[in-house]
């Protein structure tokens, strides 16, 4: 047997000790995600057992190096740990903008020392972490952002507004970027990291069509940020005033993560779910709607396949460098029509809004939450933008 | 007949839209019951405005207290409640029961209308027993009872079925589940023994009911129209309904695409309006041709309505199911061409996706009325 599946098999008997049958649920809300942190909760004792056997083997982060709280796994072997876990549907055990997006640009730019104590805090689950980028005034322009960090030496004075910071009101610190020269567009912002429990940072929540306040609006008001936080570890990452090579490389990353939701390797035909549903209900589906479902699978369970590709790819080095965008692009597209074609199979129960049977609006909530997937983390447009210059090399792009 | 209003008609619309957006507007109508948790979803007090405009018996007859009008009108101020998402009992009670009553006894026309008329009742209806609309299949019962009829059986998806005076509901007197004889509609009035109301708030803010029917006693008086014969009154006030609730998702699709071209002229990024960048320019073109479209089919179809043409049926399955798409287009172009701010609650723009979700669902889907269109075109 080959070292590969052998690992194969220790990793489902591990699995199979280790994973709580309510962890092989699908999530239904917020409240089944263990976002980590210092105020962290668990729902329950499966969560944190779960979690624990997880932190304990590195399989909060399992392809990153064991000195910063990975398993230390190879490509091919996270490969067949996220299979044997989707196939259980395991949940993953921790959830975190430190592992999603932060985690790979330290891993690239950081310094030893900040790798060694922020790598090893975001895979034990003990800090949790927002985004600080976009600005009222600047979106998908983001690189015009103007929170600025005045020189004071040993530390920067940063004033001015973030906009849209996700979950910023449970998060612990943030990576921010912020401008701290004024001439310079793109050689003038660095990428920061403090705490948000600092004196001058306020957030204020907003609420979304969906009736959620994931995100908000988020103030400084001269707060003072470390350039060190001690040896070896500075209070940003990179280069001062070279920030924005370091927020580009995060969003490739960002853009990756989100691109799962429209099918990663875990998607199977709608269809079938959608016909258990209608089934329940009392409704044979629509012909129409039938036809609707099935072209939706073809293009799903398509991109299935480009996702296994482009994962493969990207974890050996030979994908290219702006693939991430085209994934984000298909995959939200996706997730939008999946959520549509949901609403539209549970008809009117799907409208409800707070019923007990719908568990508090969940398909019609879901399915406005959707609506942003296609925005956050840069827009659709951005994105194809991005495609057209960096993949087809159009003029003027 | 010209497929443009008429110079009645396009004051009708003036009066309309000045009246909804002063009186009926967000502000006021929608986002103020909302944040009220209005048991209604609508305000009574703009009802009886909407009867001193004369707009609530629009589609009765003069003999009747009405004012004799047709589908085309009554478009004109559902476009306007759907521009301003006016939360009213207009489609339910005025278009949908209206249509139905005029087919009712002289004895139903007097106990109800003046009522309507006036701006003190709402009416709802009572046809959906499944999640989708499937008005073929009418399960729930009708037994005769002595003198009168023993109602048994579930609605669902009931619009403002909790606060109805009187709803008007599709029974079965005779044969099999999915037969088209053997309906009977019937005006069952609020305080009817046995039957109950589940309310729920709908994901647009306005209320629906599942209602039950547990052996409601009905006189004979109840039915409209005739026993077993209701079929014929029952797709003339799904006509309407259909016809009606497209009018408004072009008034939806109109107000999401004005709000989106204001938005896309102002807002600035990379140094430019956001409007000057063509991948915007061509959808917003394209969500034009579409709404334009997709108004001009209903137009077409209300008139075919009032003319009382063969091809009514048809068109109105088209339009339905066009507005369906354009409006559908029209809201999702518009949140995603506001970014992040078309995703909050303090903007408008998602209050009208969620209005057209709604509409799209009431009285058959897009996908519902294709198929109704291959039906009727016989393949
Ligand atoms: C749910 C959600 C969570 C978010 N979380 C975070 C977070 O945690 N941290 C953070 O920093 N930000 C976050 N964001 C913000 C997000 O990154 C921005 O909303 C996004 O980048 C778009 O910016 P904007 O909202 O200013 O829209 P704008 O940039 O104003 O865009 C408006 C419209 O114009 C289009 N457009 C803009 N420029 C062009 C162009 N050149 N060509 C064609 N079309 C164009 C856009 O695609 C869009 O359709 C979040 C947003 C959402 C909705
Ligand atoms: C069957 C047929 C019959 C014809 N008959 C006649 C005739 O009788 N008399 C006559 O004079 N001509 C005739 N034409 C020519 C026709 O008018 C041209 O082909 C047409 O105007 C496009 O010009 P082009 O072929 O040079 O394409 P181009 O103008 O080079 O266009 C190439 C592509 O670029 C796109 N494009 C160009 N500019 C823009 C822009 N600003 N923004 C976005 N996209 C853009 C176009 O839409 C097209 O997709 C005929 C063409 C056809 C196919």
């Amino acid at each position: 047997m080959s070292d590969l599946e052998n690992f194969r098999l220790e990793t489902r008997e591990w699995l199979e000790a280790n994973c709580p049958a309510e962890m092989r649920k699908p999530v239904r809300d917020d409240d089944d995600v263990y976002w980590g942190g210092r105020r962290a909760t668990f729902k329950n004792d499966a969560q944190k057992a779960w979690f624990e056997a997880c932190r304990d083997k590195g399989y909060t982060v399992p392809a990153w190096p064991k000195a910063y709280g990975g398993a230390g796994l190879s490509a091919p072997e996270a490969k067949i740990l996220r299979q044997e876990m989707a196939a259980i549907g395991a949940r993953p055990p921790l959830s975190s903008f430190g592992i999603w997006m932060l985690g790979p640009a330290l891993l690239k730019f950081g310094t030893e020392g900040q790798k060694q104590r922020f790598l090893n805090e975001i895979a034990r689950g003990e800090i949790r972490w927002c985004q600080g980028y976009s600005e009222p005034g600047s979106g998908s322009d983001l690189v015009s952002m103007q929170t600025f960090g005045e020189d004071k030496g040993d530390h920067w004075q940063v004033n001015g507004q973030k906009i849209w910071t996700s979950y910023a009101d449970h998060a612990d610190w943030i990576f921010c970027l912020v401008r701290t020269d004024k001439d310079n567009k793109y050689k003038g912002i660095t990428f920061m990291l403090f705490d948000m429990a600092g004196a001058g940072v306020s957030t204020k929540p907003i609420l979304l069509i969906s009736g959620n306040s994931p995100f908000c609006e988020t103030f400084f008001d001269d707060v003072k940020v470390p350039k060190s936080y001690g040896e070896d570890c500075p209070g940003f990452v990179g280069e001062i005033n070279r920030g924005w090579d370091v927020a580009k490389y995060l969003l490739g990353h960002e853009r990756e993560m989100i691109s799962g939701m429209g099918g990663g390797e875990r998607t199977a035909a709608i269809g079938t779910a959608m016909k258990r549903h209608s089934a329940k209900t009392g409704d044979d589906l629509d012909p129409m709607l039938r036809a609707e479902l099935a072209m939706f699978d073809v293009d799903a369970l398509a991109f299935t396949a480009m996702s296994e590709k482009f994962m493969d790819e990207m974890k050996s080095g030979k994908g290219h460098p702006a693939q991430p965008n085209m994934m984000k692009y298909v995959g939200t597209e996706l997730n939008k029509r999946r959520h549509e074609l949901m609403m539209s199979v549970g008809g009117s129960r799907s409208l409800e809004w707070e019923s007990e049977e719908t568990r508090g609006g969940a398909p019609s909530r879901d399915w406005l939450r959707t609506k942003a997937n296609s925005i956050e983390g840069g827009t659709s447009e951005v994105m194809l933008n991005v495609i057209s210059k960096r993949i087809l090399e159009l003029p003027g792009a | 007949m010209p497929l443009y209003h008429s110079e009645d008609q396009a004051m009708l619309s003036d009066t309309a839209r000045g009246f909804m957006a002063d009186e009926g507007n967000i502000a006021n109508g929608l986002r103020h019951w909302r944040d009220r948790d209005c048991p209604d979803g609508f305000g009574h007090a703009l009802w009886k405005q909407f009867a001193e405009m004369g707009f609530t018996g629009m589609l009765l007859d003069e003999a009747d207290g009405g004012l004799g009008m047709g589908h085309v009108e009554a478009g004109i101020v559902l476009e306007e409640i759907g521009r301003n998402l006016t939360p009213s009992p207009f489609l339910t009670s005025s278009v949908l029961a209206a249509t139905a009553l005029k087919h009712g006894s002289n004895d139903l026309k007097e106990r109800y209308l003046p009522g309507l008329i006036e701006g003190e009742s709402v009416f709802a209806v009572a046809v959906d027993e499944t999640a989708k609309h499937r008005p073929d299949r009418i399960t729930t019962r009708a037994e005769k009872s002595g003198n009168g009829f023993k109602l048994t059986g579930a609605k669902s998806f009931v619009v403002q079925g909790a606060s109805a005076d009187m709803l008007i509901v599709a029974a079965r007197t005779s044969g099999a589940d999915d037969d088209a004889d053997g309906i009977t509609l019937f005006a069952v009035p609020k305080d009817a023994a046995n039957m109950s109301h589940d309310a729920v708030r709908l994901v647009d803010s306005s209320m629906a009911t599942h209602t039950r029917f547990d052996g409601v006693e009905l006189d004979g008086g109840a039915v409209i129209g005739e026993v077993d014969g209701g079929r014929e009154v029952l797709n003339a006030m799904l006509a309407a309904g259909r016809i009606g609730t497209a009018a408004e998702g072009v008034g939806v699709a109109r107000g999401a695409m004005d709000m989106t071209i204001d938005y896309i002229k102002q807002r600035k990024q990379f140094g430019q309006v956001i409007g000057e960048f063509q991948a915007l320019q061509h959808r917003a073109s394209h969500l034009y041709s579409e709404v334009e479209i997709a108004r001009a089919v209903t137009i077409k179809a209300q008139q075919l309505l009032d003319e009382g043409a063969e091809s009514a049926d048809l068109m109105t399955s088209v339009a339905k199911a066009k507005v369906a798409k354009a409006a559908g287009l029209a809201v999702k172009e518009g949140v995603q061409m506001h970014g992040g701010i078309g995703m909050t609650d303090e903007y408008d723009i998602g209050l009208y996706m969620k209005r057209d979700r709604a509409l799209q669902e009431f009285l058959g889907d897009a996908y519902f009325h294709a198929n109704r269109v291959a039906d009727i075109s016989g393949y």
